[in-house]
This record gives C-alpha cells, sequence and structure tokens, in this order.
C-alpha cells in the first residue's frame, strides 16, 4: 500500500490513469457504497471517521452530508476546486496527478446525498486541469463508473466541470453558489446554509477537493483506520502547502500530529541560505500569522492546537517567512490581495481594505510613523466582526496580529 | 442568428446542456470564455448575443465581465502573460522576475509590446507558489501554466510565438 | 393568522408577527434602526453593514429544551459578542435587542466613517442635501473629521447620463444596490448593475436605450444618497424651499398617490413644479409610480397652455375675450339651440367636473356623451372589484386573467402589481394576441386572433379544460380588460363576456374579486358613474348635435370627425387643440394640479387631490364654468368649492352615498411605515397624511347581477393586412408631449409590424411608409417587432394616425 492518502501518485504513478487506478482497487468503493450500502450509512462512515473539511473552517464531513433537506429535492454536490488563498497549491495537484480517487470521492458524496448531478467549480485559471477532468469524466463514462443505472442499480450520476473567471471570493460557499449561477460572486446571507438552500436554491454539498479526496479510501479501509492515522483532536492526514523561504517548496501530505519543525526543517528542507525563521503564516494570506519561537516549532499540526497559539490551521497553506523579510511588506502584500479581491458588497470590507490599502503603502514610502501605524491598526479592528463573509474578517488577521507579534517591524519597541 | 451562435453552434450546445433547461443563466460564463477566444477581449456586440442565447439583458452579461478578472474588456497583446506577484511568489523572487522580463521586452507592467504580441500583467497567487516565479499565459488556446521561470527561457518563449504569429502592426 | 412573536427592544416589550426582521419591528415599536441596503420591499442583502445591533438570546437547556434562568427567575441572555444585522434577523421570543449600546454606537460611526472615505462630500451641490440619508447619519453619529486623507479619495465619474431621465454621480455611491434590486425585483428589469468589484464597481445600465424602463425614477427616491437624480430635478431647488401638496396622478386609471412638489420661482415669481414624487398607498400604488406620471408634469406650467377665454371674432379669428363675455356668448348659443345639445368630456375631468356638466346638460335636455373607446363602465360599477380589494394581497387562491391589453402600457401601476402577485403564487391568464412584458410571469398564455378577443372569454365559459378549470375554481378571481385592436362596440362585447365569465365563476361581490376596466384615462370610471356614457357611433352623434360643449376632449384631433363647422362649438381646454381651434368659444380651464377635487380609479376607488398650484391666466375650473354657465341660462346649480360638490355627489349618486370628505381623508395603519424623519427605510417616498380614498361597493354586493351574454358581432373586415389599435405610453398625447424631459423617450413610429412582414416589402426599422386606411393614406414611420403578428399592424393611439377598430390596411413605400 502506498505510504500515501491523498498523494497516493507520489508512489504509484500510474493511479492517473483508469486502469492504473482500478488495478488499486479504485471504484470499488463507489460500487460498494452503490451496491450494497444505504446512502445513510455512507454518510454514518464518514462521520465516524472525523474527517473534517480541507477547505479552511474544518466542518465535519459527514456531519455536513447529514443536513441536507430531505424535502427539497433534487440536491447537489459541488467539489470546490477554486484554490486562490496565496499559498494553497494542494488540490491542483491532487487533481493533476490523482484525479480519479477525487472523481471517486466526488461520486461516492453525491450518492451518500442522494444527488444525481455534481459540479466540479475549478477557478478560471483551472482551464487545462478543466479539460483533463472533462477527458476523465468521459472515460468514466464510458466505462459505466459514471452515468445511468450505475452498477445495475437505479441511481445515475453526472458530475460537470465549471470554470470561474478570477475572483477569490468564489471560493466562499455560497459566493461559488451565485458563481456557479451565473452571477457575480457575491457572498449569501447565511443561514440559510446551502445543505438547506443551496444551488438553485436546492440542497447542496460544498466540499474540498481534498475532503473528497479522502473518501474513497475511508470508505475502503474503514473509519477507524482513518482516525487512527491523526490525532484525538483531528483525525486522518492532511497536506500542507510549503511555500516561502523554504528550501523545498511543496506539498506533503502528513498525519495530523506533525510538527511546524518537521514540516519546515525536515520535508522543507529549512530555510533558503539557512537564514533564520522569523514567522509562519500557518492558514496562507488570511493567517493571524505567528512569531516563530520553539513553541509554535513544537506544536502539532491540528486545529486545537493552533487555535491555542491563536492562529488556525484553515487549509493548510504553510508560508515561511525569514528574517530577511519585514512584516510591514508582508502585510501589505496580504493587503494588496485582499483589497483586490473583496468583492465590494459590504462596507468594512470594501472600504476598509481600500484604506488599509493605502496606510500598508504609505508604510513602504519611508520612515514608519507610529500614528499611521495606530490607525492601521485601529481601522483592521473597526472592520472585524463587522463583515458579511470571512474574506472580510481574514484581511484583517495578518495585519492585527504582526502589528502585535512583530512589534519591531512597526518601528515600536518590542515587547 | 448571431455571430457566435453560428461559429461556436456544437460548443454552445455542449455547455448549455450542462445545466438545467430552465437556469440556462448558469451557462454565461463559459460562454463569455467562448466569445473572448478568439480576440482575446470581449466585443460589446457579443454582450447582447450571449443574452440573446440565454434571455438576460445585456446588462446582466456585462457586470459579470467587470467582476472577474479573466475577462477583457479591452483588447491586448495576443498573449497575455500574467506574472504571479502575490507574497509566496515574490517572496521567491518574482518581482525581480517581473521587473527582468519588463526592461528586456522594454515595457512596463500592464502594457503590450510594440508588435502586440504580449501584454505583461501582474497577476494575484495563481496556486504555484512552490514553483515561483510563475506566470499564466492568456490567449487563443485558452490559459497555460509556466512555472520556475526565467527571463531567458521566457523571452525563447515569446520569439517562438512571434514566428507563429502574424504583426498586429502590420496587419493594420 | 401568523404567529405572534414578543421580544425586547431598548427595554421596550414588543409583540410582532413571527417572521418579521428586527429591523421592522423595531420600526413599529418606534424605534429607529439605521440602515443603508435595507428596504422593506426589497429582499434583504446584508451588505452596507449600518444596523449592525447587539441581539441576546434566552438560553436553554440542551437536555430539556426549558429556559435557562437567572437567581431573579428571568430568562438567561446569551450574547455572542458579535453584532448581528438587524436586517436580517428574524425576531424570536424572547430575544432582547441593544440598539443604543456603546457597541452598536461605535459600530455604526465606523461604518459611516467607512463609507466616508470614499465619498466625495460634495453635500453643497448635491441634490440629495436634506433629505440625504448619510448626512441625516452622519449628522447623527458622525465624526467630524476624516481620519482618510482627503487627497487620497478615489475619484469617480460625476453627473453621467443614466439614460434619459437620470443622472449618476458615481463617486456619491455607497453600493448599496437598493436601485440594482428594486430593477430586477419590482420593475423585472434588470437593466443596472455595477461594472467591477470592489471600491471601483459602479453602476452601469448596457440596455439600449439606457436604463431602458418606465421605472427609473422610482431608484432615486430608493437611492440613500445622491448618486441617482432625477433630471428634470437637478439644480432646481432645496428640498427644504419647497411645498407639498398631496394629489393623484392624472395619467392612468390607476390613480397613484403623489405628492407635487412646488416652490415659488424666485425670478418669475410663479409657483411651479419642481418635482412629482410618489406618496405611500399600499392599496393603490404603495411606494411607487411609473414615469410617465412622474416626469410628465410639464404640461401643467407648458407655455402653450390656454389662460384667457376666446371667441370667434368677426373675420372668424378666435380673440381673447373677457370671462363675462364669453358667458354671455356661451348662454346666448345655447339658448339659441336648445334643442340637441350634446356634452362630450374626456377622463381627465374631476368628479366634481362631470357632475356640474351633468347638471349643466340635463338642464338643457342635452346628452351627455363620454370619449372613451373602451366600454364597459355600468358593468364595472355592478362587478367591479369588490370593496376592501387589494391587489397586493393577492397570491395563491388568486386567478387573475389579463385580456386585450398591454398593462405596463396602458396602466404601468397595475402591471407592476399583477406581476408580483403572479409572483405570490397568484394564477395569472394573459390573453392577447402578442406577446408582452406580462407573458413573463404568466401562467397561461391565451393566444388569440385580433377580432376573437369576445369569443375567447365565452369559450372560458363553455368549454372545459385547464384554464377555464384554473379560473374557476380560483378562490378569488378578477379580470382586467383592454380594448387592445378593437372599438367600443367589440369592447362592449368583451366586457360583457367578462362581467359572464366573473358571474358564472362566482368571482362577484366579494373583496378580491370583480372586473377593471383599463381605461384611457384618470376618471374614465368616474365619468360612467356620473353619468356620461360612449356613443356607439361618436361621429355620428357629434354629427346630429346642434351645439356642443367639449371638455377635455378632442374628437378631431383623435380623428374621430373631422369638421364641427356649422354648430356652436364650445371647448373647455388646457391646450389648443385641433377641436378647439374650430370652435366658437374656447375656455381655458385649470390643470388638475390647479384645483382639488376626487378621482375615481379603475378600482373603484375615490381619491381626493389638493390644490398644488395657483391657476395659469385667468383659468377656471370645468366645474365652474358648468356653473357660471347654467346660472346665466337661469338653471338652478350649485355653488360652492369642490368639497361643497362632492357632499352633493354623495347625496345624490347612490354608488357614492358611502363617501365622506373625512373618509377620503382618513389614513390607516400602513406598512412598511413611511416616516419622513427616517430617511433611511424607505427613502423619500412621501408620507401619506391626507387619505387614502375610499373603494365604492359594487351593486354585486347587494343584489344579484343578471346578465345577457353577449354573442359577439360578425362583422367582416375582409381579408389583406389587419391595421389594428394600440396603446403606448410614451405616445405623443398632449399632456406627454408638452414635457421636455420625456421628449427623447417618446415614440416617433406610428406603425409597428413584425420583421417578416417588413422583409416581404424591403422595409426596415425606422423606414417611411404610406399606409392606405379605407380612403386615406398617411405617411408614418415603421418600427419592427418580432412579437407582432404576422399580417397585423399596430397603430398606437394618439400618434397621428386615427384608427378607431380594426381595420384593413395596405403598405406601401412613401410617396
Ligand atoms: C474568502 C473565502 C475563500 C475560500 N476559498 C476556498 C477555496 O478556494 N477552496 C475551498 O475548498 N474552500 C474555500 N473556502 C471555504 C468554503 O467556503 C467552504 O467552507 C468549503 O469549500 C467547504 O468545504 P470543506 O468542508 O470540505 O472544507 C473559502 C472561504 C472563504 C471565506
Ligand atoms: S446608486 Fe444609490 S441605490 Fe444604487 S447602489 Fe449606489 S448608493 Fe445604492
Ligand atoms: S446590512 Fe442591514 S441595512 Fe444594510
Amino acid at each position: 500500500m502506498s505510504e500515501f492518502v491523498l498523494l497516493r501518485h507520489r508512489d504509484i504513478p500510474e493511479i492517473k490513469e483508469l486502469k492504473g487506478y482500478q488495478k488499486q482497487g479504485g471504484f470499488e468503493a463507489f460500487k460498494k457504497a452503490v451496491t450494497k450500502l444505504d446512502p445513510n450509512q455512507v454518510t454514518e462512515i464518514i462521520k465516524t471517521s472525523g474527517l473534517r473539511g480541507r477547505g479552511g473552517a474544518g466542518f465535519p464531513t459527514g456531519l455536513k452530508w447529514s443536513f441536507m433537506d430531505p424535502d427539497n429535492w433534487p440536491h447537489y454536490v459541488i467539489a470546490n476546486a477554486d484554490e486562490s488563498e496565496p499559498g494553497t497549491f494542494k488540490d491542483r495537484e491532487i487533481i493533476e496527478e490523482n484525479p480519479l480517487q477525487f472523481l471517486e470521492g466526488v461520486a461516492i458524496c453525491s450518492y451518500a446525498v442522494g444527488a444525481q448531478t455534481a459540479y466540479i467549480y475549478l477557478r478560471g485559471e483551472f482551464w487545462q486541469l478543466a479539460e483533463f477532468l472533462d477527458r476523465k469524466i468521459n472515460q468514466l463514462e464510458k466505462a459505466s463508473l459514471l452515468g445511468e443505472n450505475l452498477f445495475g442499480t437505479d441511481y445515475s450520476l453526472t458530475i460537470h466541470t465549471h470554470l470561474g473567471a478570477g475572483a477569490y471570493i468564489c471560493g466562499e460557499e455560497t459566493a461559488l453558489l451565485e458563481s456557479l449561477e451565473g452571477k457575480r460572486g457575491l457572498p449569501r446571507l447565511r443561514p440559510p446554509f446551502p445543505p438547506s438552500y443551496g444551488l438553485y436554491g436546492k440542497p447542496t454539498v460544498v466540499n474540498n477537493v481534498e475532503t473528497l479526496t479522502n473518501v474513497p479510501l475511508i470508505l475502503e479501509h474503514g473509519a477507524a483506520w482513518y482516525r487512527d492515522l491523526g490525532t484525538e483532536d483531528s483525525a486522518g492526514v492532511k497536506i500542507f502547502s510549503l511555500s516561502g523561504r523554504v528550501k523545498k517548496p511543496g506539498n506533503y501530505e502528513l498525519p495530523f500530529g506533525s510538527t511546524f519543525r518537521e514540516l519546515i526543517y525536515e520535508h522543507g528542507g529549512g530555510i533558503l541560505n539557512d537564514a533564520k525563521l522569523k514567522a509562519i503564516l500557518p492558514a496562507g494570506a488570511s493567517s493571524a500569522i505567528l512569531r516563530a519561537s520553539d513553541k509554535v516549532l513544537d506544536t502539532p499540526l491540528e486545529y486545537a492546537s493552533l487555535r491555542k497559539l491563536g492562529s488556525d490551521l484553515g487549509s493548510g497553506s504553510v508560508i515561511v517567512i525569514d528574517e530577511t523579510v519585514s512584516m510591514d511588506w508582508v502585510i501589505k502584500k496580504t493587503i494588496d490581495f485582499f483589497k483586490h479581491e473583496s468583492c465590494g458588497k459590504c462596507t468594512p470590507c470594501r472600504e476598509g481594505n481600500y484604506w488599509m490599502g493605502y496606510l500598508t503603502q504609505e508604510l513602504q514610502s519611508g520612515v514608519i510613523k507610529d500614528d499611521q501605524v495606530e490607525l492601521l491598526y485601529d481601522i483592521a479592528r473597526n472592520i472585524q466582526g463587522k463583515c458579511l463573509c470571512a474574506l472580510g474578517e481574514f484581511s484583517v488577521m495578518g495585519v492585527l496580529t504582526s502589528i502585535k507579534r512583530f512589534p519591531e517591524d512597526f518601528g515600536r519597541e518590542p515587547k | 442568428m448571431s455571430d457566435l451562435l453560428s461559429k461556436y453552434t456544437k460548443e454552445i450546445q455542449k455547455i448549455l446542456d450542462k445545466y438545467p433547461p430552465e437556469r440556462k443563466r448558469s451557462a454565461v460564463m463559459p460562454l463569455l470564455f467562448l466569445a473572448q477566444r478568439n480576440e482575446g477581449y470581449i466585443r460589446e456586440g457579443a454582450l447582447s448575443e450571449i443574452g440573446e442565447i440565454l434571455d438576460l439583458q445585456e446588462t446582466e452579461v456585462a457586470t459579470l465581465v467587470g467582476f472577474y478578472t479573466l475577462f477583457h474588456d479591452q483588447q491586448a497583446g495576443s498573449y497575455r502573460i500574467q506574472i504571479c506577484t502575490d507574497l509566496c511568489c515574490a517572496l521567491r523572487g518574482s518581482e525581480e522576475f517581473l521587473t527582468g522580463l519588463c526592461e528586456a521586452l522594454e515595457i512596463k507592467p500592464g502594457e503590450t509590446t510594440r508588435d502586440g504580441l504580449v501584454t505583461i500583467e501582474e497577476v494575484k497567487c495563481l496556486a504555484a507558489c512552490d514553483k515561483a516565479p510563475m506566470y499564466q499565459v492568456q490567449g487563443e488556446a485558452g490559459i497555460s501554466y509556466h512555472e520556475n521561470c526565467t527571463v531567458e527561457g521566457t523571452l525563447e518563449l515569446i520569439s517562438e510565438w512571434r514566428e507563429v504569429t502574424p504583426d498586429q502592426e502590420e496587419l493594420k | 393568522m401568523s404567529e405572534k412573536v414578543t421580544l425586547r427592544i431598548d427595554d421596550q416589550q414588543v409583540t410582532v408577527e413571527e417572521g418579521l426582521k428586527v429591523v421592522d419591528a423595531a420600526k413599529i415599536a418606534g424605534i429607529d434602526i439605521s440602515v443603508f441596503c435595507y428596504h422593506p420591499k426589497l429582499e434583504a442583502v446584508g451588505a452596507c453593514r449600518m444596523c449592525l445591533v447587539d441581539i441576546g438570546r434566552p438560553q436553554r437547556d440542551r437536555n430539556t429544551g426549558e429556559l435557562i434562568l437567572e437567581a431573579d427567575g428571568t430568562p438567561q441572555i446569551y450574547y455572542s459578542g458579535i453584532l448581528e444585522t438587524a436586517c436580517t434577523v428574524p425576531v424570536a421570543e424572547g430575544m432582547v435587542v441593544d440598539t443604543t449600546s456603546e457597541m452598536v454606537t461605535k459600530s455604526r460611526q465606523d461604518i459611516l466613517e467607512f463609507i466616508l472615505t470614499s465619498h466625495p462630500l460634495d453635500c453643497p451641490v448635491c441634490d440629495k442635501g436634506g433629505e440625504c440619508s448619510l448626512q441625516d447619519l452622519t449628522f447623527n453619529y458622525g465624526l467630524s473629521d476624516s481620519r482618510f486623507p482627503l487627497a487620497e479619495k478615489i475619484h469617480l465619474g460625476k453627473f453621467l447620463p443614466l439614460g434619459d431621465l437620470i443622472t449618476l454621480d458615481q463617486e456619491r455611491c455607497i453600493q448599496c444596490s437598493r436601485c440594482i434590486r428594486f430593477q430586477k425585483e419590482i420593475a423585472a428589469d434588470p437593466v443596472l448593475a455595477f461594472y467591477h468589484r470592489g471600491r471601483k464597481a459602479n453602476i452601469v445600465s448596457y440596455s439600449n436605450p439606457p436604463f431602458d424602463s418606465y421605472w427609473s425614477g422610482n431608484t432615486t427616491d430608493l437611492c440613500p444618497v445622491g448618486a441617482l437624480t432625477t433630471k428634470d430635478f437637478r439644480f432646481e431647488a432645496r428640498i427644504w424651499e419647497m411645498n407639498a401638496s398631496p394629489s393623484i396622478c392624472s395619467h392612468c386609471p390607476v390613480g397613484c398617490n403623489i405628492t407635487l412638489n412646488t416652490r415659488q420661482d424666485p425670478k418669475t415669481g410663479r409657483k411651479t413644479i419642481q418635482r412629482v414624487m410618489p406618496r405611500q398607498n399600499e392599496w393603490v400604488n404603495e411606494l411607487w409610480m411609473c414615469d410617465k406620471g412622474r416626469f410628465a408634469h410639464q404640461f401643467t406650467s407648458s407655455e402653450e397652455r390656454l389662460t384667457r377665454p376666446l371667441a370667434r371674432n368677426a373675420k372668424g379669428k378666435l380673440k381673447p375675450v373677457s370671462w363675462g363675455k364669453a358667458i354671455k356668448i356661451a348662454a346666448e348659443n345655447l339658448k339659441s339651440h336648445p334643442d340637441s345639445l350634446v356634452t362630450l368630456v374626456g377622463g381627465r375631468l374631476s368628479n366634481e367636473d362631470l357632475y356640474q356638466l351633468k347638471l349643466l346638460t340635463e338642464g338643457l335636455s342635452g346628452k351627455a356623451v363620454l370619449n372613451s373607446y373602451l366600454a364597459g363602465g355600468d358593468l364595472t360599477a355592478k362587478v367591479g372589484l369588490g370593496k376592501g380589494t387589494n391587489l397586493q394581497d393577492l397570491g395563491s387562491g388568486t386567478a387573475i386573467l389579463v385580456v386585450a391589453c398591454d398593462l405596463e402600457e396602458e396602466a404601468p401601476l397595475w402591471w407592476l402589481r399583477i406581476k408580483a402577485a403572479a409572483e405570490r403564487g397568484a394564477i395569472l391568464i394573459v390573453a392577447n394576441p402578442r406577446k408582452t412584458k406580462l407573458d413573463r410571469f404568466a401562467n397561461y398564455i391565451l393566444r388569440y386572433e385580433y377580432g376573437k378577443e369576445t369569443q375567447t372569454i365565452l369559450d372560458l365559459i363553455s368549454k372545459k379544460g385547464e384554464v377555464p378549470r384554473a379560473f374557476k375554481e380560483a378562490e378569488n378571481g378578477l379580470i382586467l380588460y383592454g380594448a387592445e385592436g378593437m372599438d367600443f362596440v367589440t369592447s362592449q362585447e368583451l366586457s360583457g363576456a367578462c362581467a359572464n365569465l366573473l358571474i358564472k365563476t362566482n368571482h362577484v361581490g366579494r373583496k378580491n374579486n370583480g372586473l377593471i376596466g383599463v381605461w384611457p384615462d384618470a376618471n374614465s370610471q368616474g365619468a360612467w358613474d356620473m353619468g356620461f356614457t360612449p356613443e356607439k357611433d361618436l361621429a355620428d352623434c357629434l354629427t346630429g348635435a346642434e351645439s356642443l360643449i367639449i371638455a377635455g376632449a378632442d374628437p378631431i384631433g383623435d380623428g374621430i370627425i373631422e369638421d364641427l363647422s356649422g354648430k356652436f362649438l364650445l371647448v373647455q381646454e388646457l391646450f389648443l387643440t385641433e377641436t378647439a381651434a374650430q370652435a366658437d368659444l374656447v375656455l381655458p380651464v385649470m390643470a388638475p394640479t390647479e384645483k382639488s377635487g376626487t378621482f375615481t380609479s379603475g378600482e373603484r376607488r375615490v381619491q381626493r387631490f389638493e390644490t398644488a398650484l395657483p391657476p395659469q391666466g385667468e383659468c377656471l375650473a370645468d366645474h365652474e364654468i358648468a356653473t357660471a354657465l347654467g346660472e346665466s341660462l337661469g338653471l338652478e346649480m350649485l355653488k360652492g368649492s369642490s368639497e361643497i360638490m362632492l357632499e352633493e355627489i354623495t347625496l345624490n349618486q347612490p354608488d357614492y352615498g358611502s363617501l365622506t370628505l373625512e373618509a377620503l381623508c382618513e389614513v390607516p395603519e400602513q406598512r412598511p411605515i413611511v416616516d419622513s424623519d427616517a430617511l433611511s427605510y424607505t427613502g423619500t417616498v412621501f408620507k401619506n397624511t391626507s387619505g387614502v380614498g375610499v373603494q365604492l361597493s359594487p351593486e354585486a354586493e347587494k343584489t344579484e347581477i343578471i346578465l345577457k351574454k353577449p354573442s359577439p358581432s360578425k362583422r367582416k373586415i375582409g381579408k389583406g393586412t389587419l391595421a389594428v389599435p394600440v396603446t403606448h405610453l410614451y405616445d405623443q398625447g398632449i399632456m406627454i408631449r408638452t414635457s421636455e424631459i420625456l421628449h427623447p423617450r417618446l415614440i416617433t413610429y406610428q406603425l409597428i409590424i413584425n420583421p417578416k412582414d417588413a422583409d416581404k416589402k424591403g422595409f426596415s426599422d425606422s423606414s417611411q411608409v404610406e399606409l392606405k386606411l379605407g380612403d386615406k393614406k398617411y405617411n408614418a414611420e415603421i418600427h419592427l417587432d418580432p412579437s407582432v403578428p404576422e399580417g397585423v399592424i399596430l397603430i398606437p393611439r394618439s400618434m397621428g394616425i386615427p384608427l378607431d377598430g380594426p381595420e384593413r390596411a395596405v403598405l406601401g413605400p412613401a410617396k
């Protein structure tokens, strides 16, 4: 068996092709589900496995599936392949290299929630990936692994790809739904949540690509097997996208409970030019930024522990900052991003990022003035807790935490 | 029949088939990509054609062109080289790469080379943070990724394009 | 009835219907929660974040479901620590809302500060100044200095035309999207949208013409800032300089409640209308009005208005005379032709005018005739809408049949409300030979050929099928009928068929049931009720008269008759119409804005309007003229104000017996609550303080109505292309032609045909052609529209080609 759960192509390259994938038992889990299990049983297995969403929020996956409104049909499944958070590039590798396991995950999820149509929403830049997936889907249809009356049952499933066109906000699940409906990607009010009111107003499960790619093996090996791979708090494995000032950036699939130290120094080969590690953004540009320390480096990578550190695991996009980089520049970069990506629907995010963009730019242009830092901090605080969707909240994390945790980079006395 | 419809009859049908018939508005973004395919930007006339196919007001189509950054309402070079200069790539030299490439092409970011072949644009994260410097090329053939790039390699690529693409200036 | 919920808002116990949003519940309790994006008639989006409040909820034990109590026995309240948008959170039992806490106040200041970072602060030159929510709220909560450097403000386009009627100032826009949502949700014209995203987003319209909608003016009422303003009001006046007079729109039978904002022009000293605004009446127009009503007010101040009586002198020229002289001339002439007086009136006269004219006519044993191509006012009095009907209440359980009219063109507000009823689940049946905008919302569309309208309705009575069943089985049923493609005679048949259908399906004599005529004018229904009836052959009737009083009608201009010479012709008019130009005596009358009185709407709601302007020149009200004439002829006439006349009407017109001035002026509680001091909630729509009017009871509420079933006339029209009359909102009628601002939107074509027919003849859009109707020839401009049936020419009324009913026509190249 592969040492990987998700990145299995790394030791079984032929898994990319249907024959190779089937040789590894591919689509047996889907067949088992459709022919032997009741949809609720599938959901139950996923619940027990402890799988949580890998798109950032970490919501228990089985629980989400069980929320689908049974009185409103049809149901839809959407795989979220928008992957636009700076520092995140795991879903792309999965789709490129292990596409069939992902598609099988989509299929099993669809069966579990009674969906006969599933969409894969890919960021528009993944144009080639979408074509590639279309070919794979076509193969599966030819092999009767997708389509009408699967495995001789009355269950049918069609999977379609759908391309976004350049908007980070469309990764937010309700903005994604709007976009898929042919509108501007503006987040909807929640509640109602997608499992009761989703695509076209119908119950919809939105799951991240990585989340879904876990599903076939959970069905194959059982919930307990998956649980045991991780920690008490966080079951299973996670792909960490490592980037920034490290020697070997890339995706690393690790069981939960591994540490930053292992990730950065063992897998990532340490810091570029062997410089000193300064800061870690554990969840991409939206991270609450951590000041590097032994305590941080030895913290197990799992949802609860990171929260205790005053940060979040998010989608596991670890950006490494070394001593050559100043934090005022880092937040200028993150704010540039959020300013560019704010959909503009809600006031604090739209105007606040515009304002923070001006201030972070000012900080770059010469001597740092303390009252400007103070103002920046205040603006960020004023945005916090007032936004319609998480993007606005994300945008201030870097600002607040870096001013607080790296005062020296803002012309202030270190604490 | 509209230009778009007559040119891409089959493709349009395939796109429409993806969505429930009463939800054909979902096809608007795929159709915009289609409209953009040839000229690299969306003519205003295409908006009403798409509107007609999908029973939408032109305004409802236009608003999407404005919202999504991969749609363009202005003509640019035949190839748009869109370099990621977002945080992770910038930590790995993408800004220097951008400067270097722009100097070599004698244009500034956002500008198009004199022959109308290449436009250099800065973009946000493209989910290739481990392979900086990187860019995507948006052109007639859709979008393709280029990773771990160098200025020299890119210039070579551009000269390959130049060989197969007629000079825009001469065409005029 | 919906369940009630009790909650606490700022130390007030409030009991409201379940499902209400916190912001609405607070409003009912008299507490204003400031909003920008929220509007009670639009879907909540929770975008501006201005309405953030602190909400606590009672805690329940997870296992038992019981409330957890404090030591003092009150429920323990849990606060999340995060503010919530009052515009999206529904009320819940036991909820505690704090709208004044420090956190809430700070939050409002923060949001205002954010909005102001991009706002140009050009209040001194902003037309919204004085009624701007942003200005008001900044005044209440704002900080006086800006922490955002002024020089860094984003700059966007100013004073951009957004279509012909609306001006857009992009940098004032706060992106609340009310305008976009109004156009999409209420008007179903999604012709506004944002372009770009984030701070760069701005309002655009790609329609042709831009902002192509009959509803555009409403967006300026909704806009909480001065981003959208109307062109007619631009830089004209400040809000606080104006007077507000309650009025009723005089352009169509809906009877929208409006407010006329007037001001003394500092230069001319003349009082003029600065703008027309909707006034809330949830039974009639809710908070809306159409652009025709809003912008076609300039006719009142038109230079072309008649201001002095004119009499024909010895040389045959119309020359000014004094009123005394004029009345004398009239009396002498009327006396000398005693037997065959015909008084022809139009539906723009008030009930009071009509009543007096009727008295005068009766006193002279004349005939009281109404100018209307639509028949059936007698039937609407019998089986019209039941008292208490509110189209807004209709939804599932109601079937609505709209036949032979294009509602948005003829009675726009009804279109809006019928469409909304369909969206709420009412069964909508649209019967018309061609596609109209209402079709989009119809459950059933009945296409018939022009000429088959009555048969179509009779079939609903006699035949079985889904549509007849749907109409019959609905709890409530109502019919709106018009006269598209019809003349008076066929319209009489159609109205009869409709009334029969209602009676047969038991949809009469009850609230939310009955018949509505889509009348040509604002008070056509009132004219029927006052005893004026149309003639089968109006031309014949006019020819037969020896003396004529024509008030508010232009039979010559309408092409009904060509020549009225040889009789004594007295015309009471606003303008020198073609008929007036042939008159022996022309008496200038007040516009509705210059007098008070009542109109009876198509829903048979009697509504009062008040005097807003002094009369132009020497103009008198039509009823004053009638009184003076009557008196000089020795008739016993009632004298006095319109109020006294109204009282007389209630005494003598049985239907109107229930009316009193007090009842007309009553203002029951309306939702949403419009409050001129809290503009952010409903915008600049005016609060109704002077009455929502009284709906009359149709006869069917008292007695059973039995009608003879009409049989459709078997008139032969022959073969070939068929020309039929239709009604267009922006035609070239005198009341609209005289309003300059609407000029670019008025239609210029006289014929509408199918592109295929045009192709066959080699015509294209805007081609000039020659139209032969009988032995008459007209030069005309063509407009192409694929929804016109092939072989048919639509001829909009009031465009210069008189066409009474369907007629064979020949199209040829212009000569
Ligand atoms: C601004 C924003 C961007 C997001 N982008 C993504 C994304 O690119 N991919 C993704 O899977 N989830 C993204 N999410 C999270 C989704 O809203 C959603 O929680 C997720 O797709 C659910 O899938 P999961 O339960 O499998 O994680 C984003 C959320 C926000 C607020
Ligand atoms: S123009 Fe006015 S109504 Fe429209 S979004 Fe802007 S502020 Fe809101
Ligand atoms: S968010 Fe509630 S009024 Fe705008």
